[in-house]
């Protein structure tokens, strides 16, 4: 174990912190951000960092890290043409999580007081010494630089508060009024979601990062009943995929002018035929698709599911036991590689550095269609340390570390997980379509569920054309298609080109206990996959 | 400006402190009814809106989790957040915040106040509800609320021991413990005060060869009420039990849900009892061509479904977001819709009495609630002649909302019984369904049992679509 002087001096920055007396870290007058993450963190909140090591490490720690962070999120709603929500959340805390002899604790406060983050670092520490006794392994992390004075910014222009909410809800009024003057569309709900993330995080290895994250997502869901009230048809929410970027990115998806295209869609719907149950091509667009990477191959290559660790709550994996399926596992053909990052910009999980304090790499995950890397934090990339060594991969955590909040613990999530597009030709949807003779065209998240192992999963859509002879035909309605994984993406036999590549995502992947939600990424090209099962949900009370 | 008295430590702050020196963990730190009204009444002193109502939430969470017979993360976290929203005719706004100084007050108040005049103006704003009586709802139990770390470890213990000395087995499990107070306040005087605790507990047994998978949970306010050793035991007898499930075809079955699959299950039906979206004519509880179910008989004759914050298994709130006072409201009684839901807009635009919900359904505090009977499992077991036991499910997503079709999948523990008795393990199934027309095909129902969805009893229903199968243990 370190001593208390080589654990100060590794962070560097220990002096000034423990001459400092107790005292409440406050807004400025002016009600400027408390925290100021492009540039290196501000003076206070190093402050409060290196309290919270320096306590814990004085209660016994032998490892620990601590994160500050402001989040903001605004939530604009409407229905029609009025303002159902109008909701500015600003909170901030610290969170300090430490090893002692091997076990973990956490504690997280809002008193950001050198006294309150010292309390809470003794706590975390009392937590894993009454813990110890129930401990069976230690907890050992791969080896990771520290980065003293990091920064990174997500890759936003304009940043969403800088916009009056005034201009914003009128954004989205207009785009109901858009699609309300379309014949039979009753009910239009939309709503403007913005995050903003100002992380700062040190550990006890002389790491300190400061970063400044922006999220936003846009949705409407429009519905139209028909003129008899006995069919009912939705497009949406989901219309637009939520990006890890600013308001740029909001008036780029141009929903006033969609509105219309969208409203159609629902309109078309009314009138569209029941599937036929039984086996169909299906053409995923990237909007549909990205969900069923997300479900059935982001999560059963978490290693902690795989290793039991999710097993009373999200559950576990069917690409498990590690040493039976890494480099042995075939989840595609050959032409198949998806790879996990938290790169991509604009992606949701895209980050500079993670809360373990590891910058992130790029790593195969299916590659050439067999099974190859698992998502790793520092803890669990040491538990395949045999498998990277047998095939000369450095042990090294991916960068998968997150918590949701202050108040959070980390622990691994999914990075952005994507499949290759295609290097040999660059096929368009329209393309796929075209070379389909009996087919079924998926856009837009529906529907989803998949078991607890990631086998049997079933998928719907927000709309479905059928194809017939390399063309779109009509609409289709009361399409689910079920699945077993590995059948499901061996069957996969077309993949778009590169110009066609598109990222899709959500703000609210749940994992863990206490449950997290993680904003992440799928980019895609839309695929062909052959021969599968259809069925048909449509039901008379 | 006088110092705020909360940017100083309470006393009781300073103990704990000196108290998790020594390694020993302290109880809650939840603001008091006392602590709550001073905020409110703070926030509403630097108001200048025409209105302004402030909410203030407080808690302490504390949890330990483990898996793969190992400790996992744990953790406590404290915190307290007060949402303030300001009125200016009828426009309106919310700003939240967890900066509870007097400076980080005033600001919140600014911000909502500023947010409210750039919003458009909401004609279904309401003016906001005066002063309200409220039933005390004693759901506080210092059982719950004084826990230590070594407490919580010790009842992980209870599993993890005996799974470690078996070597057959692998355990997850999880202990999440809460403390918490919330109160509201507005501009027309009305003031809402309430505190619970509450303690959960999830268990997953899975054998080591992994072709096995059981799990159980109890919700409880009261810590005392959970018997640790007891769940181990039978969680471990049914993982063993579950070993090496069999393929049984997919179709309509006889099905014996444990209350956990009900509460996954009929849970769903809560979300459907919303009148506007009834009155709109998208929802299942909207008739085709027009009107409402209401007064009609839509489930069977032994169902009812009721909300009640006081009710002994649910002690939550009685009060929902707008300080609108919580009773006991009977949705189905005897199979016949009673009752849908409404919140003050839409309640005085049909001219009804509100249940309460801001906007959404119940507010969150009246829980949900389908009365029992009296059969036991067992008895529903001998009974059968073939059907599936089903201890819980998984993932469930709503297929289509006017015929509250779900789908979703069994999971930890799906059983064949044959000629009144378990005859096997089997393999899970995905299903494709909808609660209305299961509880319309019900054999028997057992006692209620409180979970973490709802209160709900075992219930024995005939016919229950289970379309696909699934590998998945």
């Amino acid at each position: 174990m370190t001593s208390r002087r080589e654990f100060l001096a590794s962070t560097g920055l220990a002096a000034g912190a423990l001459a400092l007396a107790s005292r409440r870290l406050e807004a400025a007058e002016s009600g400027s951000p408390i925290l100021t993450a492009t540039t290196e963190p501000d003076p206070q909140v190093r402050v409060l960092l290196m309290e919270a090591l320096n306590a814990a490490k004085l209660a016994g720690a032998s490892w620990a890290d601590v994160r500050v962070q402001r989040q903001r999120r605004q939530n604009l709603g409407t229905r029609e043409q009025q303002v159902t929500n109008v909701l500015d959340t600003d909170t901030i805390g610290c969170g300090v999580r430490v090893l002692v002899d091997g076990t973990w604790g956490f504690s997280a406060t809002r008193a950001l007081t050198t006294d309150g983050v010292a309390r809470a670092a003794r706590q975390a520490v009392a937590l894993a010494r009454a813990n110890r006794v129930a401990r069976d392994r230690e907890v050992r992390l791969a080896a990771s630089p520290a980065h003293p004075n990091a920064t990174w910014k997500s890759s936003y222009t304009v940043d969403p508060w800088s916009i009056p909410v005034e201009e914003k809800v009128q954004l989205l009024l207009q785009a109901n009024a858009a699609a309300q003057r379309v014949r039979n569309v009753r009910f239009v709900n939309s709503s403007l979601q913005f995050v903003k993330e100002e992380r700062s995080y040190a550990n006890s290895e002389g790491s300190v990062i400061s970063q400044d994250v922006v999220r936003s997502w846009v949705t409407m869901s429009i519905t139209a009943i028909s003129d008899d009230r006995r069919q009912v048809a939705t497009r949406g929410p989901e219309v637009v995929q939520p990006a890890g970027r600013g308001w740029e990115y909001v008036l780029e998806a141009d929903i006033v002018n969609n509105a219309t295209v969208w409203a159609e869609q629902a309109r078309e719907k009314l009138t569209a035929r029941s599937v036929e149950v039984g086996r169909w091509d299906l053409i995923l667009h990237p909007s549909q698709l990205f969900l069923t990477i997300h479900e059935s191959i982001g999560h059963p290559t978490e290693l902690d599911r795989a290793m039991g660790y999710e097993a009373n709550y999200a559950g576990t994996s069917f690409i498990a036991p590690p040493d039976t399926v890494l480099g042995k596992l075939k989840l595609g053909p050959e032409h198949l590689t998806i790879r996990g990052d938290r790169s991509q910009p604009g992606a949701l999980a895209t980050i500079g550095y993670d809360d373990d304090g590891v910058q992130p790499d790029e790593f195969d995950i299916i590659k050439n269609g067999i099974f190859w890397d698992y998502q790793t934090t520092r803890e669990q990339a040491e538990w395949l340390r045999p498998w990277y060594e047998k095939n000369n991969m450095p042990v090294r955590s991916h960068g998968c570390a997150y918590a949701q909040s202050w108040s959070d613990v980390s622990f691994q999530r999914m990075p952005n997980v994507s499949i290759v597009p295609d290097q040999r030709v660059d096929r368009s949807w329209n393309d796929l379509i075209a070379a389909t003779d009996k087919g079924i065209a998926m856009i837009g998240r529906a529907s989803y569920s998949i078991d607890q192992q990631r086998y049997n999963a079933q998928f719907g859509a927000q709309i479905c054309y059928e194809v017939r002879g390399g063309k779109i035909v009509g609409q289709l309605k009361d399409v689910a298609y079920v699945m077993r994984t590995p059948e499901f993406w061996n069957s996969i036999d077309l993949i778009g080109g590169k110009s066609s590549y598109e990222l899709g995502g959500t703000f609210n992947d749940g994992k863990g206990q206490p449950g997290q939600a993680n904003a992440v990424s799928h980019g895609c090209p839309p695929c062909r996959f052959k021969d599968i099962n259809v069925i048909n949900t449509g039901v008379t009370l | 400006m006088s110092a705020h008295p909360f940017a100083r430590e309470p006393k009781r702050l300073i103990a704990q402190r000196e108290a998790a020196r020594h390694g020993v963990l302290d109880e809650a730190v939840v603001l008091t009814r006392a602590e709550c009204e001073d905020i409110i009444q703070r926030a509403l002193r630097a108001s200048k809106a025409d209105a302004c109502r402030v909410s203030v939430n407080s808690s302490y969470d504390t949890n330990v989790r483990f898996a793969d017979n190992q400790m996992s993360t744990s953790g406590i976290t404290d915190d307290a957040s007060v949402s303030i929203t300001s009125f200016v005719g009828k426009r309106s706004a919310t700003v939240l915040t967890n900066d509870l100084t007097a400076r980080g007050l005033e600001t919140a108040v600014a911000q909502s106040e500023a947010l409210a005049r750039l919003a458009p103006e909401d004609p279904e704003s309401l003016p906001e509800l005066g002063p309200q009586r409220y039933v005390e709802i004693p759901a506080w139990f210092d059982s719950t609320a004084q826990l230590s770390a070594d407490d919580r470890a010790r009842a992980a213990l209870t599993a993890l021991e005996v799974s470690r000395r078996a070597n057959d087995l692998q355990v997850a499990g999880f202990i999440e413990c809460n403390a918490s107070a919330r109160a509201i306040g507005n501009s027309a005087g009305l003031f809402a005060f309430h505190r619970g605790t509450r303690a959960n507990y999830t268990l997953t047994v899975r054998t080591a060869d992994g072709t096995g998978s059981s799990w159980s949970g109890a919700d409880e306010n009261d810590w005392s009420k959970i018997d640790f050793r007891a769940m181990a035991t039978r969680t471990i007898e049914r993982a063993r039990a579950s070993r090496e499930p069999r393929a049984v075809e997919p179709g309509r079955y006889t099905v014996i849900f444990e209350p956990q699959a009900s509460a996954d299950f009929l849970g769903a039906i809560r979300g459907t009892l919303g009148a506007r979206a009834a009155d709109e004519g998208r929802s299942a509880m909207a008739k085709p061509g027009g009107g409402t179910k209401l007064g009609e008989r839509i489930l069977d004759s032994r169902i009812s479904l009721v909300s009640d914050p006081a009710d002994a298994q649910i002690l939550n709130a009685p009060f929902d977001n707008d300080g609108l006072p919580l009773q006991r409201e009977t949705w189905v009684e005897n199979g016949i819709l009673k009752q849908l839901s409404y919140d003050r807009f839409w309640a005085q635009k049909q001219g009804v009495r509100p249940t309460g919900g801001g906007g959404g359904f119940g507010g969150g505090g009246g829980g949900f609630k389908m009365l029992g009977g009296d059969s036991s499992i067992d008895a529903m077991i001998r009974g059968t002649e073939r059907g599936v036991l089903v201890t819980r499910l998984w993932y469930l997503r709503a297929v289509d909302q006017r015929t509250l079709v779900y789908t979703g999948l069994t999971r930890d523990g799906t059983f064949l019984i044959e000629n009144g008795r378990i005859s096997r393990s089997i393999k899970n199934f995905r299903f494709n369904d909808s609660p209305l027309l299961m509880l319309n095909k019900v054999d028997a129902i057992g006692p209620t049992v409180r979970t973490d969805g709802g209160v709900f009893p075992a219930i024995k229903a005939r016919d229950f679509a289970f379309t696909s199968l699934s590998d998945a243990v």
